[in-house]
């Protein structure tokens, strides 16, 4: 009889990691970041939740709370709007001052097809991904660096680590994302602050499941132990989850252009 | 974010004729599912809801039902898994507000370490509150504590005629009653108050004896069943009517500090070869298993998950049985036709096509929390049988006939082939809770077991 370990849920930690303690979350409604959410409440930390439904943000306060959360704040903000950024990283400074993790777990998936048909699809596609993303890690970097002390990290995707026909508009999106993220890494370094890009591979969430195989795709309770690991550890700089999109992208990246270009995946 | 654009898309794609199989424990029937919901909130369940077609939603959980009484084959179910939120609690009464989607499992590793535990669980933890409720489950202290079903204060049920319906003794009892062992036919339980109960730690003072006949088993359980919270039998089924087993009784244990290491297991990784369990490696299993609780007889403090959830050690132990799957045959009979009893252990260890599971518990006689609840007075038998094609569907309605002349009942939540006469004898209030069936809901046992369209 072949049988292979598999780790079970376990017990809640009873003592709180003493490395991070105060995380805000933007887009904490997102699939990936309900998990994340989960697990860091199960340490003790302290949340600050940043997403668009009230009533969303009301349900996950109670819920991280009875699950062992120091303390959960929420606030009401779309984040694709950058005009409304200004007041979340205000109420950030105000109401949970010291904080030392900013985690972005939000993002969009247009179909590709309807980018290449639409300007404003694909503008759209671009601002949720990329441009808002930027805008607002860009004051709490500051802050961060001011303070020289914790840690920002991102989730972009695989797909940004090479434009393929079917999710080109998406990976090139999260791709540049990454490249934000590499250059800001470099330039917080001195400050010693961590900057970790997470890039997951296909995960089981709201975004994907209408995708064909979605089943097969990560869970994201798995994905979430991983970036909850990366942000106790002080490395990797770049995470990708599960670890064998590691080794696959690695491979993905050495294929030639002239091939690459025939591909249909 | 742009939920909106991701939802229409998931719209979309709901128009194409996804086929999804989604399996129940047994892995049998194997179904095709023409496309499942996956809400992650429950604001998300009123559109679901007011979309579908009449009798094309079900909804689902972590798929611990045996048969088909949690399928839909060809139509639609809603995963409700990611529904898995603890909207309240209250320390001071143990009452504990949550979503349908939450598992017992989740339960227990977030209010143990408070001092709180499931006021019945059954023999497995990875059972959503929904489904627990859906199945009016009973555990091992069914004799003193009643279904899971009596616990449950209050349901909020989202309906797709009338919105959230909020379920107590007091507003829509009647509907509380049909939800409770309602089969997820009236609705999709949004969130449920459940009564924990005060536990003082993690272990059991559990004692296993050793019996050699069913009279041998009853005076067992009537002497235990006042001075002990839980009793269960496991019984080797190819010994006849006078059957050996083992008795385990536990309470649980105060607290004495030892440090608890919660289990963690091996897992299937895929379906085993249907060779592997023939009779004579599951009569060999059931021999050393005797023999080995019988050796180590006696009283000891156990750890509460290897007590409730010996099987859990092992996920996904339901690919031990190859890829046809398995059915279990769960019935009831009253004590009073105990000649009926032991004729049905004959004819399972004559047709030598029992297994290692043979699960045997005298029932109390708490009237039952629901319209459709299965638990009631007399003793339960819950076996497995690898699925065979015809010959095992020839013994199990072999079975049938004695489980219906008897006056006894089998579960729904374990059966994927009863009769509609033996599932109106065995429920013959079910006329009574077709008024209480959310007009958009169906299920692959309704319509077997009914004829319902």
């Amino acid at each position: 009889m072949t049988l292979t370990a598999h780790p079970t849920t376990s017990l809640p930690a009873v003592t709180p990691a003493p490395a991070m303690k105060r995380i805000i979350i933007l887009g904490a409604t997102s699939s990936i970041a309900l998990e994340v959410q989960r697990q860091l409440a199960y340490q003790g930390c302290e949340l600050l939740l940043v997403a668009r439904s009230p009533q969303r943000l009301a349900e996950l306060q109670v819920d991280l709370v009875v699950r062992g959360a120091q303390q959960v704040l929420t606030y009401c903000a779309d984040l694709a709007t950058i005009r409304q950024h200004a007041a979340v990283f205000e109420f950030a400074r105000h109401s949970f001052p010291g904080f030392d993790t900013v985690l972005l777990a939000y993002g969009s998936m247009h179909n590709q097809k309807e980018s290449e048909g639409s300007v404003d699809v694909l503008l759209e596609e671009l601002r949720v991904n990329f441009v808002s993303a930027t805008a607002i890690l860009t004051p709490f970097a500051a802050d961060l660096e001011r303070r020289r002390t914790g840690c920002v990290a991102a989730i972009t995707s695989v797909a940004g680590d090479r434009g393929r026909r079917s999710n080109y508009v998406y990976g090139s999106a999260k791709g540049a994302l990454s490249l934000f993220l590499q250059g800001l890494r470099s330039r917080l370094h001195p400050a010693g602050v961590r900057v970790i890009t997470i890039k997951p591979g296909p995960v089981q969430t709201a975004m994907t499941d209408h995708l064909p195989n979605s089943a097969r795709f990560a869970d994201p309770e798995q994905v979430a132990r991983d970036i909850v690991g990366a942000l106790e550890r002080r490395s990797p700089d770049v995470l990708y989850t599960p670890r064998v999109w590691r080794y696959i992208m690695t491979a993905v990246q050495q294929i030639p252009e002239t091939i690459f270009k025939r591909l249909s995946f | 974010m742009s939920g909106q654009s991701a939802a229409t898309l998931r719209r979309e794609s709901a128009a194409s004729p996804l086929i999804k199989r989604v399996l129940s424990w047994g892995r049998y029937p194997k179904t095709a599912h023409h496309k499942v919901h996956k809400p992650a909130w429950n604001d998300q369940l009123p559109d679901i809801l007011r979309d579908a077609a009449p009798g094309s939603l079900l909804p689902y959980g972590l798929g611990r039902s045996y048969g088909d009484s949690c399928l839909n084959a060809g139509r639609e179910l809603i995963d409700c898994r990611r529904l898995n939120r603890i909207l309240g609690f209250d320390e001071s009464t143990g009452m504990v507000r949550c979503e349908g989607g939450v598992s017992l499992s989740d339960i227990i590793d977030v209010f143990l370490p408070k001092g709180w535990f499931l006021p019945v669980t059954p023999g497995t933890r990875f059972v959503t509150i929904g489904g627990a409720i859906a199945n009016d489950v009973h555990g091992k202290n069914h004799h003193c504590a009643g279904t899971f079903g009596a616990h449950v204060r209050q349901i909020g049920l989202h309906r797709s005629n009338d919105g959230l319906v909020i379920c107590n003794a007091d507003e829509n009892p009647d509907m509380l009653r049909a939800t409770t062992g309602g089969l997820g036919l009236t609705g999709v339980v949004a969130w449920a108050d459940i009564q924990l109960k005060r536990m003082a730690g993690p272990w059991i003072d559990a004692e296993s004896i050793p019996f050699q006949s069913l009279n041998a088993f009853l005076d067992l359980s009537r002497d235990s069943n006042d001075r002990f919270e839980y009793t269960v039998a496991w019984l080797d089924c190819f010994a006849g009517k006078n059957p050996r087993g083992i008795f385990f009784r536990g309470n649980h244990a105060a607290d004495h500090g030892k440090e608890f290491h919660p289990q963690r297991g091996p897992r299937l990784p895929f379906a085993l070869p249907a060779w592997l369990l023939n009779r004579y490696s599951a009569k060999a299993f059931n021999t050393a298993y005797y023999r080995i609780h019988a050796a180590k007889k006696g009283a000891a403090v156990v750890p509460y998950d290897s007590f409730f959830y010996p099987l859990d050690s092992i996920r996904q132990w339901n690919l031990l049985y190859g890829r046809q799957g398995f059915l279990q045959y769960q019935c009831v009979i009253p004590e009073a036709n105990l000649e009926a009893f032991e004729e049905l252990l004959d004819r399972i260890a004559a047709s030598g096509m029992g297994s290692f599971l043979g699960v045997l518990k005298q029932f109390g006689s708490a009237p039952p929390a629901g319209m459709l609840s299965f638990p009631r007075p007399g003793l339960t038998i819950a076996l497995d049988f690898a699925m065979r094609g015809e010959r095992t569907l020839k013994l199990m309605q072999s079975l049938d006939e004695i489980v219906q002349q008897s006056g006894g009942a089998l579960y729904p939540a374990k059966d994927a082939r009863m009769s509609p006469a033996l599932f109106e004898a065995s429920f013959p209030l079910w006329r009574d809770f077709v008024p209480y069936i959310d007009p958009k809901m169906s299920s692959s046992f309704w319509r077997r077991v009914t004829g319902a369209q």
